[in-house]
């Protein structure tokens, strides 16, 4: 067997690496906890933050993690543009035609992206992205150690917005109570898009905060959309904090399933997870009714 | 069953029947290649478009089709046409058992997409991995021509092959729209609550639904493998079937006879137009017929929600008047 | 004989107590109302009775038989129709196709189903709109066919949910001898309904439900004399008040 100390290691990079993938979820949980969508086109919106990222590194030399503010802004406005004049207009407000539109939009992006790019598998480069840090016995990867902190930091910042602000309350109005929210005045499709938007800034994020330890090519995006899923489901559609725990939950399944199944079967835990939960526990560990 | 919903579609397969005597054999490949497609939509159709229950993940039946004939043959020498049996009934048992654990927990919608979605992932991570179907490298089935072991040197006979296998499900969906089971998987659809209260014994009809659907879906993978000879866990488990089909029948029209026929018809049709104009202007641009079946689901949706077949219908309505 | 017996049934949701040891009967053949002010339970215990809820306690028998923990569809089966006080039409059928869904129910044959269906709406009062969308019809028109759904399934009893919401007094009146002539055929009705000309006029035997608890059974002119279920509606010391003297509660 493995000694306890790799173990320990395997968990720990897990829950480091978690926090990437809970940022990933925010995103996700927070357009269906508005919405009440379910966003088939995430993964292909993450992987188009991190063709961004790698691009502004390639062609600028722009650091990832300097390049969080601009991508996080830029991803707000396309995530805006995106729920306000694609999503919304063609779904007509039926839940199945928002699911279809999400999926068509996916294939869009995805094969845009390849169309752009060729199916070839980019990384950063360098060797940062196997800096390691020691912490007692356990060699912690550095990348995820730093994306773990901004991880929490911007989750802790779209709490505060949720929470403080008058486009927060805005956005929570519309989501308990829709109706009473358009005759105090506010428009649900700005909500909307803003809400998206957000999901999507919240993408760019986590975008730059993988690449360093991540691979880029047009196929990645898949591999994050049912990661995405199994944390949401399992932390609860519309909740924040079970993004969160799911994420580090999820994180930690993926490290030690790899250390122990090996690369090729490690997935499958997140996804028998995944179904497990969907098969007897829907509503998630913190998430309201479906 | 109307004449009326059966005469339009066995006419558009009768003249697709005689293609072999114009079209190159290159056009006859594509046709194939869109037919066996056009099978597998007209098994999404059954489940999607009549019980109204929207799959993600189809290819999880389609691979188990693909995958059940390869091995048959590969490693314990059944005859190909055994194996074709084998595959539609290990697929409408995969159908079941994926029916029976998401219907009972009660997922719809959204979540029952989603879980369709895992279980293909599931297979397909599991075909990648392990021996039997051949790991990472995949399947070769052995060349061996012959009607005996379903391979066709010439392509008129299979395409006469999958047509007449296209049009008995056709047949086979008319007659099942047309009656008790049909009436019943609409109601479901539209109000499950109310279809219950009518008697309707909604877990049943839709177990009968994935079943068959799954059935169908599979013999297409069978197809499929006959075809091509070769698989891998991205070509029998992987999302493009899926997303085909599911585009296929929204496209032509779900939850009508013809639609999904017409719709993977059109859509490979577009698909390969598409690829020829932009060679000619760009060369060979990876990913853009895609692109294009993308675009065209979001059209569809937005503005011919009931595809090509509910727009012709809604035309025919106001001719008639 | 009782065609169908509910005993003591209550349902809990959490901490809120929606039926409390409810019982009635309804008899072969009868024509019995439930009543009641908004919110009572009155549609919760319909939903024990048919199936779609489970009970916390008591028990349902239909036909001699213990149906307490049997699915809907399989009461359906057994006899026992229900409509909803929601109309749900099964939109993107015609009429016929709509009612058609119930009279497969006993007949596996399209033609066989389609006759009955035709018939079904003829009683009701829909036949012109047979080959109408089932969205296309106007509020009345949609509880006819609720109605024709239901019957459709050649029910033994049927549980009507406020079949005459939303009907305008004409259209009320015209529904009214289709609802005895159902019942002059032979099929029980429970009905819930708000619109009292109704009761009166067409049950035999009125059921008070309250805050989730029976206050008062008997005949509809009874029922309606009892204070205890003026209080019901119009709340406490209505009664007495109204019997002090004058018009005003």
């Amino acid at each position: 067997m493995f000694p306890p100390a790799l173990i320990a290691e395997a968990a720990v990079n897990g829950l480091l690496a978690g926090a990437a993938y809970a940022l990933v979820a925010l995103g996700l949980t927070l357009v269906y906890g508005v919405l009440h969508i379910v966003n088939f086109a995430h993964g292909a919106l993450l992987t188009c933050a991190m063709f961004a990222a790698w691009g502004l590194h390639a062609a600028f030399g722009l650091d990832p993690y300097l390049s969080i503010p601009p991508l996080a802004l830029a991803f707000f406005a396309f995530g805006y543009a995106l729920q306000r004049w694609v999503i919304g207009p063609s779904s007509h407000g039926d839940d199945g035609n928002t699911l279809l539109v999400t999926l068509g939009l996916s294939i869009v992006l995805e094969n845009a992206l390849l169309a752009l790019f060729r199916s070839d598998t980019r990384t950063l480069g360098g060797d940062a992205g196997f800096d390691v840090v020691e912490v007692g016995p356990m060699l912690l990867s550095r990348p995820r150690l730093i994306g773990f902190g901004v991880a929490l930091l911007t989750a802790a910042l779209l709490w505060a917005l949720l929470s403080a602000t008058d486009t927060g309350r805005a956005i929570r109005a519309v989501a308990k109570e829709k109706l009473g929210a358009q005759l105090v005045g506010i428009d649900p499709r700005h909500v909307y898009a803003v809400t998206f938007g957000l999901g999507c800034a919240c993408l760019a994020v986590a975008a730059c905060l993988l690449l360093p330890t991540f691979y880029v090519n047009p196929r990645v995006g898949n591999a994050f959309v049912l990661v995405a899923f199994t944390i949401v489901v399992l932390g609860g559609m519309g909740s924040i904090p079970g993004a969160l725990l799911g994420g580090l939950f999820v994180g930690l399944v993926e490290s030690l399933g790899g250390l122990f199944l090996g690369d090729s079967l490690g997935q499958l835990g997140i996804f028998v997870i995944f179904i497990l939960v969907l098969l007897f526990r829907p509503t998630g560990l913190f998430g309201a009714k479906a | 069953m109307k004449a009326r919903d059966i005469l339009p579609g066995l006419l558009v397969l009768a003249l697709l029947a005689l293609a072999p005597l114009v079209a190159s054999n290159a056009a006859l490949n594509f046709l194939l290649s869109s037919l066996i497609v056009a099978l597998a939509a007209q098994g999404w159709n059954l489940l999607g478009g009549y019980a109204g229950q929207l799959s993600f993940g189809h290819a999880a039946f389609f691979g188990t089709g693909a995958y059940a004939t390869a091995i048959l043959q590969l490693r314990y020498g059944v005859n190909a046409w055994a194996g074709l049996a084998i595959g539609v009934a290990l697929g409408a048992l995969v159908g079941w058992m994926i029916g029976f654990l998401s219907f009972r927990a009660r997922l719809r919608g959204s979540y029952f997409a989603l879980v369709t979605l895992a279980f293909a992932e599931v297979l397909r991570i599991l075909a990648n991995a392990f021996d039997l179907t051949g790991g990472a490298a995949g399947l070769l089935i052995r060349m061996a021509p012959g009607a005996a072991n379903l391979q066709f040197p010439s392509r008129a006979t299979f395409l006469w092959l999958v047509l007449a296998i296209v049009a008995a499900v056709l047949l086979l969906t008319a007659w099942i729209a047309g009656g008790r089971m049909g009436a019943r998987l609409v109601a479901v659809r539209e109000n499950e609550d109310a279809a219950r209260a009518l008697g309707v014994d909604a877990l049943r009809v839709k177990l009968g639904a994935i079943a068959l659907s799954g059935g169908i879906t599979a013999a297409a993978g069978c197809l499929y493998a006959q075809n091509f000879l070769y698989l891998d866990a991205n070509i029998a488990y992987g999302t493009w079937i899926s997303v085909e089909v599911l585009i296929a029948c929204i496209l032509g029209g779900s939850g009508t006879v013809l639609g999904p026929v017409i719709g993977a018809l059109a859509l490979h049709g577009a698909g390969e137009a598409a690829k020829i104009a932009l060679n000619g202007i760009a060369g060979p641009v990876p990913g853009i017929d895609l692109m294009l079946f993308g675009a065209l689901l979001i059209l569809a949706v937005a503005f011919l929600p009931q595809g090509v077949m509910g727009g012709l219908r809604r035309a025919a309505r106001g001719l008639a008047r | 004989m009782s065609l169908l017996v509910a005993e003591g049934l209550s349902r809990r949701f959490g901490g809120l107590l929606a039926v409390d040891n409810a019982s009635l009967t309804v008899p072969e053949g009868g024509l019995v109302g439930l009543i009641g002010p908004n919110g009572a339970g009155k549609t919760t215990l319909f939903s024990l009775l048919s199936g779609f809820l489970p009970p916390s306690a008591g028990r349902v028998t239909f036909a001699g038989t213990d149906v307490t923990a049997e699915v809907p569809h399989r009461r359906a089966a057994l006899g026992m129709a229900r409509t909803f006080q929601i109309v749900q039409p099964f939109a993107g059928l015609t009429v016929r196709e709509n009612i058609a869904v119930g009279a497969y129910l006993r007949h596996a044959a399209r033609s066989e189903a389609t006759r009955l269906a035709e018939a079904v709406a003829a009683e009701v009062g829909l036949a012109p709109m047979l080959d109408a969308q089932a969205s296309s019809l106007t509020v009345a028109g949609r509880k006819r066919l609720e109605l024709a759904r239901a019957l459709a399934t050649e029910p033994r009893l049927l549980l009507l949910d406020e079949v005459l919401a939303g009907l305008n007094p004409s259209e009320v009146r015209d529904i009214i001898p289709v609802i005895r002539a159902i019942r002059g055929r032979g099929v029980a009705i429970l009905m819930i309904e708000h619109v009292m000309q109704a009761v009166m006029n067409l049950c035999d035997h009125v059921h008070v439900l309250a805050g989730g608890r029976m206050i008062a059974a008997g005949p509809p002119r009874e029922v309606c004399a009892d204070p205890m279920v003026v209080e019901a509606y119009l709340g406490h010391g209505a009664a007495a008040r109204i019997a002090a003297g004058g018009t005003h509660a």
